[in-house]
């Protein structure tokens, strides 16, 4: 038992996510609301389950997964923002007829399969990780099956990830090809030897681009707008949290673990990406009206920000990637929160723009709320979200990177126009009807305490947390 | 007393004010904001008489680490204490003009009023690189709603101008700053003002810097987003952004631009005094023509910061303390001018120059006073401005006498727009019935204006009240800044007198 004692994250999850599914097998429809809570109990077990992982190593299975504090950094934050989804979602289909119990058990899965992706340290584990979480996605996506945007979204996120998954398995055996193993210490072994040949180049590369499909960095990021549009709200949410953390935590290791010492080989990569989500990214969000689509290209631009301290590079520079994805996710959580509270006089979802005018008059604290997350998504001080860009910056400089920096910064600038957009709509425009009552205490309260966190009082946070993603980058190295 | 910390009440009076503002209804935000104005400039007098000008340089001095590197580390010298007291002053001015002008969504404009009290403040007393940006930056956010929710007609456009313009100069700044932590290991801005930096660096430093204050100050050719800003803004906000906002920019060369990159200075002095020179003249002819009573003072700002950039960065005595003067009493008239803009424009609701004439007439008391703003703004001896142009007159002429030629010529075209104006308001004939009815002053605005009357001949007549506190500040920051200070032209030259001998009976 004692080796397993590592893993007792993904085992309650493992474990209870099957006899989840039995329960919502035979109850069906009436076990929704019992399915809902066991599957947020069972995630918060599993956050608690985190502690006292060990500070370095953690090796287990001969290199085949890490139980390391890095990655349980990363599950730290995705595993609540998973319960969050599924809270998010309670609320939200509960006039749907089509919705069952399946949408937790769902999301309980897609969070085993994130987990082993923060925590994979060898290229099979990396796979299987991905797989698990993304086959979960695809049926969340689709998951109002007879709704045409959802469908859409489902089919749409499989084909572009199947084709993904197939270039990132084409990378990884060129990868095992040329060196004969698949753990990342092993590759760092063989990356170590001199210049990479072509045929291991070939393969990092292809490797990256499956990364940067699931984390919807530029130029794989096609798909995020369709599919944020048409999955369901509260999946919306979720797709566009935790998922996008374990892909860009993976990534993260990856990078400093596996090519390693060839760290020209992927950085410019990395660069190319960081600094093309930025401004695309900003730049397409421009002429969008709907919010889940203008959200898509938030996190597009968001990642390249992220992508920017993995270029850095070292403690510092992972230390600030996991600084920025955890700010990150408690703003995008926030937002997609407010989203779920649009419905117009009926309680029909409503998703366009337009339909937040005036919303400072109608609905005052959910406007304030909503502009906290847009100003703090664009990194305006004094709003917590300028902190973790300003520590991605810094990184940025410290190893010498200034220009990149300097462009990554002017893609702030541009950014800040459609957020200040959304903040003009709700503040500036007529009111628009108002929308229906929503009575949710607890999603209320998270819009809350999300707001409180990126708001100035989240400068509090910063010792803490600064110290704790210091320690779990340390891990890596 | 002594033991509280007053800079942090500073802050945190207005912020808690603003806060309660939004849980009350119109009547009851318009007296809380009152009050809590009230109480900062209560604190900001306290801070005046308690600050000792010959004691330490950084005086009520707060630290407290919050962790990962960040600092809420406050204290003032003296230049920050003059514009804290300014700012101070024109608050509760502030409040008053709204006070029956905005009638929609008031708790809500209070507290953003407020909540940029509480930045500017911050902004002002700030002793860490990080602490001070987070406020600088901060101040954006309610003033873009402030323009965007009570502005005129364009004022979404003006809106956005004024956050972007701002936002590209100042993330350009936090680049700069977070270089300077990486190489000097520190966030304190009083060690990074002793701070030597590599000479090439500090070039780009000191451009990095320029970008946000030369926007913020503003300095031509960036300042297009000012004229707009003023225009739509409310009255109040005009008043606040004219008055202290600007100063933002000036403080900001003060505390940043000259003693962290002495060298980058110098070397820009020639690109500087050019900027200025052209602020001074061409956006004087600008204001000139202008046929909108707000977009003519708002120009007329633009060339009065000219006098703050010219004295700055001659980089003597004399130019430092005018420009120092020249913001507060800038401060002072600026503020006051929007405030007379406002009087009438509640009356006529109309700021179209053409629509009034012969206000001497039946609105003997504001013309008046709008007579003292006027005179004020030229520069006329015995009134605030005038201190302030003079020194900073003196000081660019040991420096560059083209400077300070483009200066004086500033002054005379300040006499001719502003008499112009006087004179197209205030006399002449009454052209309009409507503008011919108005009723003077009443006792609210006499309230307003009369103090910052009394704040503008005090100035004028003894600005030593002003000149003390900042006079060993000044002396510190020569004393840094020194071996890069422009040479002059107008240096005297000792005189080569030729003796021509004539020898007589040689030939």
């Amino acid at each position: 038992m004692g080796r397993f004692a590592p893993l007792l994250p993904e085992l309650i999850l493992s474990i209870g996510g099957t006899i989840l599914m039995m329960v919502a097998a035979f109850t069906g429809r009436r076990g929704s609301g019992a399915t809902t809570w066991l599957a947020v109990a069972l995630l918060l077990a599993a956050t608690l389950a985190l502690i006292g992982a060990p500070s370095h190593g953690g090796l287990l299975f001969d290199g085949f997964v890490a139980a390391d504090l890095f990655a349980s950094f990363g599950k730290a934050i995705m595993f609540p923002a998973a319960a969050i989804a599924i809270i998010a979602a309670h609320g939200w289909f509960e006039r749907d007829a089509e919705h069952s119990s399946e949408y937790a058990v769902l999301i309980v899965f897609a969070a085993v399969g994130m987990s082993v992706m923060v925590s994979a340290t060898s290229l099979v584990a990396l796979y299987v990780g991905l797989e698990l979480q993304s086959l979960a996605a695809y049926v969340l996506a689709s998951y109002r099956r007879t709704d045409e945007r959802s469908a859409e979204a489902g089919l749409k996120y499989f084909v572009l990830g199947a084709l993904a998954s197939g270039i990132l398995l084409y990378g990884i055996s060129l990868l095992y090809g040329f060196t004969g193993t698949m753990s990342f210490n092993g590759l760092a072994a063989a990356f170590g030897r001199g210049a990479p040949s072509l045929g291991l180049l070939f393969g990092l590369v292809f490797v990256l681009a499956g990364l940067a499909f699931k984390a919807s960095a530029v130029p794989f990021h096609m798909w995020t707008p369709d599919v944020y549009e048409g999955a369901p709200t509260p999946v919306t949410a979720f797709f566009a949290t935790a998922p996008k953390v374990a892909a860009v935590l993976l990534a993260t290791r990856l990078c400093v673990e596996g090519p390693g010492p060839a760290t020209d080989a992927w950085r410019q990569i990395v660069i190319f990406a960081a600094l093309a989500s930025i401004f695309l990214g900003a730049i397409a969000a421009y002429g969008q009206t709907n919010i889940k689509r203008l959200l898509a290209y938030s996190s597009i631009n968001n990642v390249g920000f992220a992508l920017i301290g993995l270029a850095a590079g070292g403690a510092r520079g992972a230390s600030s990637v996991l600084f920025y994805m955890a700010v990150y996710i408690v703003m995008t959580l926030g937002a997609f929160l407010v989203v779920l509270w649009m419905r117009d006089a009926e309680g029909r979802p409503v998703e366009s723009i337009a339909s937040l005018s005036g919303l400072s008059q109608t609905r005052p604290g959910l406007a304030a709320a909503f502009a906290i997350f847009m100003f703090s998504l664009a990194g305006i001080p004094p709003l917590f979200g300028f902190w973790p860009k300003l520590v991605v910056f810094n990184a940025a400089i410290a190893s010498g990177y200034v220009s990149l920096a300097v462009a990554g910064i002017l893609g702030t600038v541009i950014g800040a126009y459609y957020y200040l957009k959304i903040v003009k709509v709700m503040y500036m425009d007529e009111p628009a009807p108002a929308y229906g009552r929503v009575r949710q205490p607890i999603q209320g309260f998270l819009i809350l305490l999300a707001a409180l966190a990126v708001s100035p009082l989240g400068y509090l946070l910063i010792g803490p947390l600064g110290s704790l993603t210091d320690k779990a980058a340390g891990s890596l190295f | 007393m002594s033991g509280l910390p007053w800079l942090s009440l500073l802050i945190a009076v207005p912020l808690l004010a603003g806060v309660l503002c939004l849980f009350a209804k119109a009547e009851g935000a318009r007296w809380i904001a009152l009050i809590g104005t009230l109480l900062d400039f209560a604190i900001g007098i306290y801070l005046w008489t308690q600050y000792d000008p010959d004691g330490a340089q950084w005086q009520f001095v707060e630290k407290m680490a919050l962790g990962g590197g960040v600092n809420w580390a406050l204290g003032i010298d003296g230049i920050a204490l003059l514009l804290i007291v300014l700012t101070a002053f024109l608050m509760p001015i502030c409040i008053g003009a709204s006070w029956r002008s905005i009638e929609k969504r008031v708790p809500e404009y209070m507290a953003y009023f407020l909540l940029m009290e509480a930045l500017i403040m911050g902004s002002f007393a700030a002793q860490d690189l990080f602490l001070f940006y987070i406020f600088f930056e901060g101040g954006l956010i309610p003033m873009y709603l402030i323009i965007g929710v009570w502005g005129g007609a364009e004022r979404i456009k003006a809106s956005y101008k004024f956050f972007l313009y701002t936002l590209f100069g100042s993330v350009l700044m936090l680049i700069a700053m977070l270089y300077m932590a990486t190489t000097a290991h520190t966030t304190s801005i009083p060690a990074l003002m002793a701070y030597d930096f590599a000479k090439g660096a500090q070039s780009w430093l000191f451009l990095a810097f320029l970008a946000s204050f030369a926007v913020k100050l503003p300095m031509w050719p960036v300042h297009t987003w000012l004229p707009d800003a003023h225009v739509q803004a409310p009255t109040a906000g005009s008043v606040i952004l004219a008055g202290v906002l600007l100063k933002l920019g000036g403080y900001g060369f003060i505390r940043f631009s000259l003693p962290m990159f002495p060298d980058g200075s110098h070397q820009f002095i020639p690109l500087l005094f050019g900027l200025s020179a052209v602020a001074a003249i061409y956006t004087s002819l600008v204001a000139l023509v202008q046929t909108d009573m707000k977009k003519l003072i708002a120009y007329s700002s633009v060339a009065h910061m000219a006098f703050v950039t010219f004295g700055l960065f001659a980089m003597n005595r004399q130019g430092i303390e005018g420009a120092m003067l020249v913001m507060l009493g800038h401060g002072l008239v600026s503020g006051a001018l929007f405030l007379c803009v406002g009087v009438v424009y509640d009356r006529l609701h109309t700021r179209d120059i053409a629509r009034y004439g012969g206000l001497s007439d039946n609105m003997p008391g504001y013309a008046l006073l709008f007579m003292v703003f006027t005179m004020a703004s030229i520069g006329l001896p015995g009134t605030s401005n005038f201190p302030g142009e003079f020194l900073s007159m003196v000081g660019t002429y040991h420096a560059s006498t083209w400077a300070a030629i483009a200066a004086c010529f500033s002054t005379i075209l300040a006499a001719a727009y502003m008499l112009y104006l006087y004179w197209r308001i205030c006399f002449g004939t009454q052209r309009n019935a409507d503008a011919a009815a108005m009723p003077d002053l009443s006792s609210r605005e006499w309230w307003l204006l009369a103090p910052i009357a009394v704040g503008v001949f005090w100035m004028g007549i003894y600005p030593e009240s002003f000149i003390r506190p900042m006079r060993n500040d000044v002396g510190r920051l020569l004393a840094r800044i020194e071996r890069a200070a422009p040479a002059g032209d107008s240096a005297l030259q000792p005189g080569k007198p030729q003796v021509r001998v004539h020898q007589r009976g040689n030939e």
